[in-house]
Parts: structure tokens; C-alpha cells; sequence
């Protein structure tokens, strides 16, 4: 298979293979993966269509011609159906296209599919869908992460060469660190919004997943920049990533309570400080840095989150559109049994979570102190990157777990965001590379993180990491 | 009873929701413009559907500014905006995106007249906000029909502080607000059509105390008259529940029209915890000192403006000013006018006699007028110049103009042989001859009774066909009876 968009030009150059062809064996591999469940819907009739169309277009091709992706689940796209791993979105489809499916398009990608994911992109785990977990390609017996589980297999499988996922807290970190393909979470603000069913509007970013740093990079150049439609989406013009090098010595910082935290398996922390040996053998200046909220990082994640969720979801009610309760008799009803049947459990337990930290009497308490702590952490972390180029964690404190090993406990569940939270409390760009394995041969993610807009900085110095990669070598 | 209520006096702010007139919506770029067919004025963003993004409507925000600046508000630097939570079937995305804490304006006041005296009541904030679709809950037997045209519309509250002392007052106050946005052209301020709508917090108190009673907020009010009438009938409740001694309590009651009564409204409304955060989907909107300047440079002129000006540099009466001014319609058709005579007080006559009474006859507003300020101007002219007179151009021509409004008043005077005379030759012999055939009354007027002038005046006027001029005959005749 191919893993990377620049074989794929190649190939197509040379007349090795077409845009026909292509999509056949994505096709194939998307129907001996079935088991994996990480599609909801395959296009293929229209893939199929749309390949032999562009099989067609000789000259003017866009800069994604060759490049087959998929959705996850929360991204809209004219006359698709978009669920967000919810019942209560059953049979919707879609009425616009985000900017994101938009500019895509526009570069001649195929979008061959709607990808699986924790319902309303709330789990780490991917067994939050209310249609049904995914696998991990590389041990079915485990989870590949969630929310963006479904993307990080689609890519893991050779089923598209690149999804999109969104990260809120993680959602696309995590999950390719547990499936060992490279994840990607931007500033905040650096992608459009409009048209990504909102979880947690603050923190919301879409992201690609891939095999390479190269191509999440060239399908960032594609999808970031001002919009008009989104109002939070940043003006600054977007450079070239795809090309960016960082080819300098990096000053790296590793948090204090971050690799020796005490939830933290132990072959991720050592994989881990085999990576940070290797920096420090290759000329780059490691240093810790004091940071003494490591703490505060879930919870305060937790209560901003989901008070925004629990707005967010308000307009799911069964009045206007999606589900609606059959025994519902009057409007109270239509509320009350349309959501009570359709949101699953975790996402009613955040949708309580937050409503009661914004309630009159407990704001203070919770909201006002968590944003407060918020705007410390903006603080601390502005103040590291004025000394540092990059910031090293794991993605995750372990691999990928068994099924249901989690899902009894959910605040154990909510650890597994710990390292991956805080690029997103602070809005800075935080990428999963897949450097590392465990001695089972499951992958191990190494997550690096850069200032605010500082995104191509990233991608240069996750080329020159990516080298070391043993999952790839 | 009456000695009773004495004891007391009321206390009332208002809130007023204004509906901006702009073209299209707060959040996004559907048309808002009212009366198109029942939800096709909706996109994906007025639906509600997932994925959706509002983006602030920057003329609403201009139009914010300019009733700032008009109140004497201090303008917010850095617009914060707020999502207020509560579901209802015509709010699609559960949440109202509203101000909460960092309302545009701050501060400002609407002063007014009443019973002859200047009245200023504080504002306490103008925040901007959204509309709620519309909710008609009585043409289907067995479901609320929702349109979702209005749904996003932009509104700007007008909160104000509780300085409002009688039914009275708040009518004037509304009368001054709803004058305000007329002039600054940022809201239709058609009560009857929602356009801009009122609640009233009113308590009651003892006069001379200083403390303030709880509240009872009243919704539904939609005419001044009703809000001035809701008042005035919970002050008498209010006084009427203290004098018995019970405990006035918080709540929410609906004004019944028909009846001209308040109701309590059912609890579960009164429940709600909004829930106020921070819009997360909107970052600050930032109103720059500049901006402002750039506001105030192009601000209309509002009524107390136009007072001014008509009574300085127009030498008009007070009164005058500003009976014209309480319409912003019947204040431009006067600046037109103003442009086109130098006979200022000929035109303001004209606009509160005979205009006004025309309108109010046949129940028109003065938009509807079909006699353009050119051809008034040429009326005056023409009254000045002795060629008809004012009793002949207001009863006998401007009926005609109304009529065949592009007809000149000259040509409508030949038509109906109405060219007044100013012969004086003629006017004397017609003098003459009624002054022949009255001896008797000629001798009365002689012996004090002046009254009898009129009389000769009227059968000259008869004997000219009504062309004489009646002063010209006025100045004749008392020449002739002083012998």
C-alpha cells in the first residue's frame, strides 16, 4: 500500500496506477476491514464516480489529486448524512459543507467515507458510539483511542491514506498514538470550524491523521486560514508547511510532573526517555521546567468542556430535526424522552457536568475559577515557549487499552487525556508522532507541542524526528 | 380609596426590545426583513443545525452605537458576548446569544415632558441580542406552529433605570424612545407589530421611603396605552394587597388586554436559571474611539436637534417645534418645505392645520400624503402674493391637490375660477352697492356693532364669486364704513 501522497503522485505519473484503480483498493481494504468498524458509511458508488472524473482531468489538477480521504463523523458535508456517533442524529444528513470538506474538494480529494467516532466526540476509547466501538487494527482485542478512534484505524488499515479528526482534548492525539500513525492538532483558530458539530467551541480543532508528517502538513496548507463563517478562525496567512524545514538545534522543555507522573506506564515513560536521550545525543538542549498544574489539567478541562457542551448540545431536542421521542406527546415530552433516548451515557453524564458548573450559585466555584486557571496555564506555557522552541510529553500515559477495561470508571477514563488536554486549554499546536512501540509491538506516541501559530515550526522538527520512527523504518 | 393610594407611590423601569431594522440577521446574512411566508428565511445558521457558526452583524452594531451615543451612553470598548440557555421550541439552538456582563452601552438617559415638566429617566445598559422565532400556538387544533423567519432578527434591550414614577411617565418614556429610534432610523417602533416590545418591573412603596418592594415584572404589553394601563392597575393591586397587609412577593404576570388586567403567569416560567458564559464562538467585538467619532460624525438629526434649529434659525414657536417634531415624518416633510418658502411660520401653520387635519380625517400618516411640499410652498406663494387666500387654499384647493397631486395650485385656481382679485376698482363698486342695500346694518356697525364687518365682507365675497381678495375687502370696507 501506499503511505504517503507524494508515492502516490509519483505512481500516477508514471501511469503505474489511476484514480480508479486507487479507490478500488481503498475500497477493498475499507470491505476486509469491515470487522474493524471504523466506517459508518463508505461513498463508494460516488468515489468510484468521482475517480474516473478525475481520471479524466489531465491538466489543472488540484494539489490533493491521488488523495483519498475520510471524515470522521462530526464534519458536515452537503447531502451526507453526519451523526456525531449519536442516535439522536440517526438518518440526519447534512444541508451544507464545512469549509474544511469544501477547500478539500477544491483540490480534487476523494472523500471516500464517514468515519466512527465517540458520540459528540466525548470518550478516549471510541466505545462511546452509539454505533458500536472500533478496533485496533494492530490487537482487535483493544480500543484505538478515542474520540477520533475511527480515524486513527481508517489511516492505521491502508482504508483511505488520510482522515480527519477533531481534538478537543485529544481526540486525535490519543488515538493515533494507540494506532501508531501520526495525528495532528492546530492552533486554535487555525481551521475553520463551520460545519464540525461543536463539542467544546474553545477547544474544537479539526486535524488530519496520516502516515506521514508530510501529508497531515499538505492537508493543513489546504484547510487553514481565515473564514468568514467562522469568526474565531485566524486571519494570519497560512505558510507553507508541506516544505517547512527546522533543521537548527531545538530547545526542548519537559514538564516536571509529566514523564514521572505516577498514572504513567512504564514502558511509555521509558520509551519516552529513550526519545529524550536520543534529542540530547543528537545536540538538542533537553531541560525540565517546573509546572505545577499537571493537577488541575482534568479538571479544569472537565468543567470549561463541558459547560460548553452542555450548551452546545441544547440544540439536539428533538423539535426541529433528528430524533424525536415516538412517545412524545407535547413539547416538554419532546424534550425530556427525545434526548433521555437519544444521547448516550456519557454524553448525558457531561451534559449534567455542565450544566450544573454554569448554575446560578456554583459559576464561581467552578466555571469562573476554572477559566481563571485557564488563563494561568496560557500564562505559564507563553512563558515556557519564550525560553524553548517545543514542549516533549507522551501523547498518552499508556497503549492502547483492552475493551471495556475502562469504561467502568470514568474518571480513570479522563486520564487518559492528561498529557493531551493542555495544547488545547492553551490553544497552542500539539502534534502525536509514532516514534516508539512497546515490547508487544504496540505503538507508543511522542507528542510535541509548539507556541501559538507556531504550527510549521512543528511540522519541520516532526520530519527530522520522524526518521527515528521505529514503528516506520 | 383614592386618599389611600396617595400614601403610596409607584416605581417602574421598563425594558424595551427594539427590533433593528437592518437587512439582514444578528448572527448571519439571512434577510430580516418582516411578512415573507412562514420559515424561508432560514439558513442552516437560523436553523440551528449542527456545525453552525454565528458572526456579529456589524450594521446592528452601528445602529447600537448610534442610540449610545443618543442616549449619552458611555460606548464599551471591547464587546464581550453571552449565550443564555433555555429551551423552547422556537429558540433552535437551545441558547440566545445575547450581552451579559459587558453590555455596549452603559449609563446613558432619555429625557422627556410630563404635565409640563422635564423628566429624566437613567438607563442602566443597551445590550445587543437576538430574536426568538415566532411561536403561534392557535392555528392548528393540535400543534404550535413555529416560523422561523424572526429567529436571529436583531434586537437591541433598552434597559432603564427604576426612576419611572406613574403610568404617565412610562407612556412619555416609550413615546421618547420610540421617537429616538424612528430618528435614528434603526427601528420601525411599531409596538402593535412587535417591532419593539416592553416589559415593566413595578413595585409600590410608601412615599418618602427609600427601600424598594419586590418586584412584579409584567409581560405582554404590546401598545403604549396597555403598558401605561398595566401599571396603573398593579399600583392600585399592589396597594391594595399592602393595605391588607399581605406580602408583596416577586413574580411574573402577564398583562391581559381584553380584560385590563395582569395574571400570574405560571410558575414553571419563572424557573429558569439561564445559565450565562461566554459566547465561545464569538471573540470580543472591539469598538474603537474612532469608530465611534466616525458614529457620531454621521449621526441623523433627532428631534431636540430639530426644536432647536426651528425655533432659532427658523423663528418658529416652541409649541410648534414641537408638536412637528413628535413625528419624525411630518419634521422632514417640514425641512423640506423650510427649503422651498420663506414664509416659515406660513409653512409650520400649514402643517398643523390643514395637513394634520386631512390626515387625521381620513386616518393617514403623512408618508401617505400624496401633496408634495413643493406645491405647499406653492400655495403660500400664492397666498402671498394676493392671488387666493388661505380659507380658499385650504378648504377648496388642497382637496383638489389631494386628488390630482400633479396639478399646479395655479392652474387648480383657473380651473375653478377661484384667481383671486385684487382689482381694487371692483371690490369698491361691489362695496359700494352691499353697503346700499344694508342701510340699516350700516348704521348699527356704526353705532358699535363691529361685528357687522363680517357680514359685509361675506356678501362682497358672494358678489365677486368669492375671487375678491378678502383682505383688500376688509381694508375697503372699513375705509368706506368710517365714512
Amino acid at each position: 500500500m501506499f503511505q504517503t501522497h507524494k508515492e502516490i503522485q509519483a505512481a500516477i505519473g508514471s501511469g503505474q496506477t489511476d484514480l480508479k484503480s486507487l479507490v478500488t483498493t481503498y475500497l477493498t481494504n475499507i470491505e476486509s476491514n469491515r470487522h474493524l468498524n471504523a466506517f459508518l458509511e463508505v461513498y463508494g458508488e460516488e468515489a468510484m464516480a468521482r475517480a474516473a472524473e478525475l481520471d479524466g482531468k489531465t491538466t489543472g489538477r488540484g494539489r490533493l489529486y491521488g488523495m483519498v480521504i475520510a471524515i470522521k463523523d462530526n464534519i458536515c458535508y452537503r447531502g451526507h448524512k453526519v451523526s456525531a456517533g449519536s442516535r439522536i442524529l440517526e438518518g440526519f444528513e447534512s444541508i451544507y459543507s464545512s469549509t474544511v470538506v469544501e477547500r478539500l474538494l477544491a483540490e480534487d480529494a476523494i472523500i471516500i467515507g464517514r468515519l466512527n467516532c465517540d458520540e459528540f466526540a466525548m470518550g478516549s476509547s471510541n466505545e462511546n458510539s452509539a454505533y458500536g466501538p472500533v478496533l485496533n487494527a494492530r490487537d482487535n482485542s483493544r480500543v484505538p483511542g478515542g474520540s477520533s478512534g475511527g480515524s486513527a484505524v481508517a489511516v492505521q488499515a491502508d482504508m483511505c491514506l488520510v482522515s480527519l479528526g477533531s481534538d478537543t482534548g485529544g481526540s486525535i492525539r490519543q488515538p493515533a498514538s494507540f494506532c501508531g500513525v501520526v495525528g495532528f492538532k492546530p492552533t486554535y483558530g487555525r481551521v475553520s470550524r463551520w460545519g464540525l458539530i461543536a463539542y467544546a467551541s474553545s477547544f474544537d480543532q479539526i486535524g488530519p491523521l496520516s502516515h506521514s508528517v508530510e501529508d497531515s502538513a499538505l492537508v493543513m496548507e489546504i484547510m487553514a486560514g481565515a473564514d468568514e463563517y467562522d469568526s474565531t478562525a485566524s486571519s494570519k496567512p497560512v505558510p507553507s508547511y508541506s516544505t517547512e524545514k527546522f533543521e537548527k538545534k531545538a530547545r526542548i522543555a519537559v514538564l516536571k510532573n509529566t514523564v514521572d507522573h505516577q498514572g504513567i506506564n512504564t514502558e511509555v515513560r521509558s520509551e519516552t526517555e529513550r526519545i529524550i536521550a536520543k534529542l540530547k545525543s543528537e545536540g538538542h538542549t533537553i531541560e525540565e521546567v517546573n509546572f505545577d498544574l499537571t493537577d488541575y489539567l482534568i479538571p479544569v478541562y472537565y468543567v470549561l468542556s463541558t459547560a460548553e457542551a452542555s450548551s452546545n448540545l441544547a440544540r439536539f431536542d428533538g423539535v426541529h430535526y433528528g430524533y424525536r421521542s415516538p412517545r412524545a406527546t407535547e413539547m416538554d415530552s419532546v424534550y425530556k424522552l427525545s434526548r433521555t433516548e437519544g444521547f448516550g451515557r456519557e454524553v448525558k453524564n457531561r451534559i449534567m457536568l455542565g450544566t450544573f458548573v454554569l448554575s446560578a450559585g456554583y459559576y464561581d466555584a467552578y466555571y469562573s475559577r476554572a477559566q481563571k486557571v485557564r488563563r494561568m496555564l496560557s500564562e505559564q506555557i507563553s512563558e515556557i515557549f519564550r525560553s524553548y522552541d517545543f514542549i516533549l510529553l507522551p501523547t498518552a500515559p499508556s497503549i492502547a487499552f483492552k475493551l471495556g477495561e475502562k469504561t467502568s470508571d470514568p474518571t480513570e477514563m479522563y486520564l487518559a487525556d492528561i498529557y493531551t488536554v493542555l495544547a488545547n486549554l492553551v490553544g497552542v499546536p500539539a502534534i502525536s508522532l509514532p516514534l516508539a512501540k512497546s515490547a508487544e509491538g504496540l505503538p507508543i506516541g511522542i507528542q510535541l507541542m509548539a507556541e501559538k501559530h507556531e504550527d510549521a515550526k512543528l511540522f519541520g522538527f516532526s520530519k527530522t524526528l520522524m526518521q527515528w520512527s521505529t514503528l516506520y523504518p | 380609596m383614592s386618599s389611600v393610594s396617595d400614601k403610596y407611590e409607584v416605581i417602574v423601569g421598563l425594558e424595551v426590545h427594539a427590533q433593528l431594522s437592518t437587512l439582514s440577521k444578528m448572527y448571519c446574512g439571512d434577510s430580516a426583513a418582516f411578512g415573507a411566508a412562514p420559515n424561508t428565511q432560514v439558513s442552516p445558521v437560523s436553523l440551528g443545525h449542527p456545525g453552525t457558526l454565528p458572526r456579529v452583524n456589524r450594521k446592528a452594531i452601528e445602529y447600537a452605537v448610534k442610540i449610545g451615543l443618543a442616549t449619552g451612553s458611555t460606548i464599551r470598548r471591547e464587546n464581550q458576548f453571552a449565550r443564555k440557555n433555555y429551551f423552547y421550541a422556537d429558540l433552535p439552538k437551545g441558547y440566545q446569544i445575547t450581552q451579559d456582563k459587558t453590555p455596549l452601552c452603559e449609563n446613558g438617559f432619555i429625557e422627556f415632558e410630563v404635565a409640563g415638566e422635564r423628566k429624566r429617566v437613567g438607563l442602566e445598559r443597551i445590550h445587543m441580542e437576538e430574536d426568538a422565532g415566532k411561536s403561534t400556538h392557535d392555528l392548528d387544533p393540535y400543534y404550535t406552529l413555529v416560523d422561523l423567519n424572526r429567529a436571529g432578527v436583531p434586537l437591541i434591550e433598552i434597559v432603564s433605570r427604576p426612576d419611572i414614577r406613574s403610568g404617565d411617565e412610562a407612556y412619555q418614556y416609550l413615546t421618547e424612545v420610540r421617537k429616538l429610534v424612528r430618528y435614528l432610523d434603526i427601528c420601525d417602533g411599531n409596538m402593535e407589530e412587535g417591532s419593539m416590545r416592553c416589559d415593566a418591573n413595578i413595585s409600590i412603596r410608601l412615599k418618602g421611603d427609600t427601600g424598594l418592594n419586590p418586584r412584579v415584572e409584567v409581560k405582554n404589553m404590546n401598545s403604549m396605552r396597555n403598558v401605561k394601563k398595566a401599571i396603573e392597575y398593579e399600583f392600585e393591586r399592589q396597594v391594595e394587597l399592602m393595605e391588607r397587609g399581605e406580602r408583596l412577593a416577586q413574580e411574573t404576570r402577564g398583562y391581559d388586554a381584553l380584560k385590563g388586567v395582569t395574571l400570574p403567569q405560571r410558575s414553571k416560567e419563572l424557573a429558569h436559571d439561564y445559565r450565562y458564559f461566554p459566547e465561545p464562538d464569538l471573540p470580543p467585538v472591539i469598538v474603537t474611539e474612532e469608530y465611534v467619532d466616525a458614529v457620531r460624525a454621521a449621526m441623523p438629526k433627532l428631534s431636540r436637534d430639530l426644536i432647536a434649529e426651528y425655533t432659532t434659525t427658523y423663528g418658529l414657536p416652541e409649541y410648534d417645534a414641537r408638536v412637528i417634531t413628535d413625528d419624525k415624518d411630518t419634521a422632514f416633510y417640514l425641512n423640506d418645505l423650510l427649503t422651498l418658502t420663506k414664509n416659515y411660520k406660513a409653512a409650520s401653520n400649514w402643517l398643523l392645520g390643514p395637513i394634520k387635519s386631512y390626515l387625521n380625517e381620513n386616518a393617514l400618516e403623512i408618508s401617505e400624503l400624496t401633496v408634495k411640499p413643493q406645491t405647499i410652498a406653492d400655495l403660500i406663494a400664492l397666498i402671498d402674493a394676493g392671488k387666493t387666500n388661505f380659507a380658499v387654499a385650504s378648504q377648496r384647493m388642497l382637496p383638489e391637490l389631494v386628488a390630482n397631486p400633479t396639478e399646479s395650485p395655479l392652474a387648480v385656481l383657473e380651473r375653478l375660477n377661484l384667481l383671486q382679485s385684487s382689482d381694487e376698482g371692483m371690490i369698491k363698486d361691489l362695496a359700494v352697492a352691499v353697503l346700499a342695500k344694508y342701510p340699516d346694518k350700516v348704521k348699527a356697525y356704526q353705532a358699535g356693532q363691529k361685528g357687522l364687518l363680517g357680514l359685509f365682507v361675506g356678501e362682497v365675497m358672494k358678489g365677486s364669486a368669492g375671487k375678491a381678495d378678502p383682505k383688500l375687502t376688509n381694508k375697503i370696507l372699513t375705509e368706506l364704513l368710517a365714512g
